[in-house]
């Protein structure tokens, strides 16, 4: 069995200049949900238009269930599903009319009905496009996505801009139709969407994935599950401070931000009384202490100095 | 080692570190979608679809239906009345005071052409200020030698026509006898008046307009709204998406071209001599040439902006040049190849031909060349250029 998506070696440069995919190489298993994290700019929607045959590539090659996209073009498609980051369907068209219409589109769609129901929006079938909140909107996506009852189904972003409620909607949406043997591929920046939904995923930066795995490897990765996160008074991160804390027991990194200490660290238990102590040699106290599981956010911060949410 | 439990009941992942190695979905279903698929589509599912589609976004758009249907027939309305026959027109003349005056006067009163024309008698200044505003189209005063002079605007035609008329009106009054008798008769026929004129250059111009916006406005829009590159990310022949905006063409085609011809027989009785078969088929090779390019103009175009000012752009020299509101006949000889040439050019000509003279289509061969060219040729090159994305 060929993997669901492979691509080998991707790159893609932009009027000559700008290299929005630098050598980039991913191998998805049928029945996976794998996920592109990163951020804003990173070269995710590149990647996955590349992937989705929408764009071509400058150089590198691109498979799906082991065809190309040269030669299989409208074979592949039907074994598709895609949500572009931003379409906007035509607002005078009902939902039901929408979802028939691409329907249309399938050798062998799903009725309406049903993924009208799947997908909830059995209630909003009669309404315009227009006059559907951004959580319904972005379910419709979905739902003009899955109504070819595709086996690989490609989501760009696909709760950006949602309220918590919708965004868990189109989670279970997406989980159910993992459920049901598809594979899934999505883009995001949130890193919780990530962390709940991707069996593996990929995070990338700059055109390129610099650390790829399932989610709890990813954390492993950092040396420590957990966070302790502190402030202090004085002069508490800088220099020879911070030397001090690298050392104290079960330190695997320190960070600072504004004044801010992170300390990644594998046993809490033994690190936090010895972090006490030595704030109390240091002359100095403390103003704030939290602990928590480190998260993507922490890995990728760890990786490339910055936060996923910056510009 | 992290295991993700998926709770069915409810929307949470929950994380439990129950030290079993990572295990995901993946391993644990099969591959092939499991739902049974609930119909096969036909091959022309995908173009009936968009055709259906297509008619319900029109007929949902208000200003879409005024701008294609009643626009025009507003347009047809408002200029047969105002062009509609009216009684000979009244010239208007300005005798200057004098010792001649009176005679002038009295000889226009006694002329056959007294009621074409209102005298009146004003003193200098007041007959120059009239006749600067156009209050008069002519001037008479006496020359001092017993006859009469005129003052006239060589470059007004109506001046020009007030000229010959008083003038008749002198030398016959004064005695005149004319060596060959001719007579007159004013024609309101139907086929020869202005609205016959003008309601085939509507057909032509809606036609034009109708198929340039709706093509191009529709794709541009689609494209900014990425609408496009979601109907290419699907299997979606682009053929069919083509072939159903032509098809949507020409039923509004059909519906533009009835009410238009419909209005103008019924409100200003004008006779259709050509068979609806051949305005037919004239309209949609028209229509047809125009989506081609609409389609052309399209093409490229990211932005509803950009694509508005190109098609005013290409709109513009047909409104003028055409022969839409007035004979291109009037603009000069050498121009006169290029303006026949123009699409608009040829579908007013053959409509006009074809429902005016009752001229059959095998007749028009060149005009309709002219509009299957310009289509053809469009809608190739657009094909090239097309963009989706």
């Amino acid at each position: 069995m060929p993997p669901a998506i492979e691509c080998r070696d991707l790159r893609k440069t932009y009027d000559g200049k700008v290299e929005a995919v630098r050598g980039l190489s991913l191998e998805i298993e049928g029945g996976e949900c794998f996920g592109l994290l990163g951020p804003n700019g990173a070269g995710k929607t590149t990647t996955i238009e590349i992937l989705e045959g929408l764009l071509d590539p400058t150089s590198g090659e691109v498979t799906i269930l082991g065809h190309t996209w040269q030669k299989n073009q409208r074979e592949v498609r039907e074994w598709l599903g895609i949500s572009l980051q931003e379409t906007r369907l035509s607002e005078k068209l009902t939902v039901r009319e929408t979802i028939e219409l691409f329907a249309s589109f399938y050798r062998e769609p799903r009725s309406a009905e049903e993924v009208l129901d799947d997908l909830q929006l059995g209630e909003k079938a009669d309404a315009f496009v227009g006059k559907l909140s951004g959580g319904q909107r972005q379910r419709l996506a979905v739902a003009t996505a899955l109504v070819g009852n595709p086996r690989i189904l490609f989501l760009d972003e696909p709760t950006t801009g949602l309220d918590p409620q919708s965004r868990r909607q189109l989670w279970d949406i997406i989980r159910n139709f993992q459920r049901g043997g598809g594979t899934v591929l999505l883009t995001t920046h949130y890193m919780d969407e990530a962390e709940r939904l991707c069996d593996r995923l990929a995070i990338v930066d700059h055109g390129q994935i610099i650390a790829e795995g399932t989610p709890s490897e990813l954390i492993e990765r950092l040396g420590g599950h957990h966070v302790v996160e502190f402030e202090a008074s004085g002069n508490s991160s800088h220099g020879a401070a911070l030397q001090t804390w690298r050392a104290l027991p079960g330190v695997e990194s320190v960070r600072h931000d504004n004044g801010l200490v992170s300390l990644t660290v594998r046993e809490p238990h033994l690190t936090i009384p010895a972090l006490l102590d030595a704030v109390g040699k240091h002359g100095s106290q403390l103003l704030h202490l939290t602990t928590r599981q480190a998260s993507l956010e922490d890995v990728f911060v760890n990786l490339t100095g910055r936060h996923l949410r910056e510009q | 080692m992290w295991r993700r439990v998926f709770d069915p009941s409810g929307p949470n992942v929950e994380l439990v570190d129950n030290g079993i190695p990572n295990m995901s979905l993946a391993q644990e279903t099969p591959v092939t979608p499991t739902r049974p698929p609930a119909s096969r589509n036909g091959r022309w599912s995908t173009f009936t679809h968009l055709l259906i589609v297509r008619m319900k976004e029109l007929k949902r758009e208000p200003e879409v239906v005024f701008w294609v249907f009643g626009f025009p027939m507003l347009l047809a309305l408002g200029l047969g009345i105002a062009f509609r026959n009216k009684p000979a027109d009244v010239t208007f003349v300005a005798i200057v005071q004098g010792s001649r005056a009176q005679d002038a006067l009295s000889l226009i009163d006694r002329s056959p052409q007294k009621s074409s024309i209102h005298a009146e008698v004003v003193d200098k200044p007041a007959a120059l200020k009239g006749f600067r505003l156009g209050k008069y189209d002519l001037v008479v005063e006496s020359d001092g030698k017993g006859g009469f002079q005129y003052l006239y605007d060589p470059a007004r035609p109506e001046s020009v026509l007030s000229r010959a008329e008083v003038d008749d009106a002198l030398q016959v009054s004064a005695g005149r006898k004319n060596p060959l008798p001719t007579s007159s008769v004013a024609s309101n026929e139907p086929g020869s008046r202005y609205i016959d004129f003008l309601i085939p250059g509507l057909i032509g111009m809606n036609l034009m307009n109708s198929g340039m916006w709706s093509i191009g406005f529709a794709l541009v829009d689609m494209r900014q709204r990425k609408l496009l590159k979601r109907f290419v990310a699907t299997p979606m022949r682009r053929s069919d998406f083509l072939l159903a905006l032509a098809a949507g063409r020409l039923v509004l085609m059909i519906a533009e071209v009835g009410l238009l011809l419909g209005f103008g027989a019924l409100v200003f009785h004008i006779r259709v001599l050509g068979s609806l078969l051949s305005i037919l088929i004239l309209s949609a090779i028209g229509a047809v040439g125009f989506a081609g390019l609409g389609l052309l103009t399209a093409s490229r175009a990211q932005k509803i902006e950009s694509v508005s000012g190109l098609i005013n752009l290409i709109m513009m020299p047909m409104w003028i040049f055409s022969g839409v509101f007035f004979s291109y006949e009037r603009f000069p000889a050498a121009i006169q190849p290029f303006i026949r040439a123009l699409p608009l050019t040829a579908l007013n000509d053959a409509l006009r031909a074809t429902i005016l003279e009752g001229a059959p289509l095998e007749k028009q061969a060149g005009r309709l060349l002219i509009l299957l060219l310009w289509g053809g040729v469009s809608f190739l090159l657009a094909l090239r250029l097309f963009r989706w994305t």
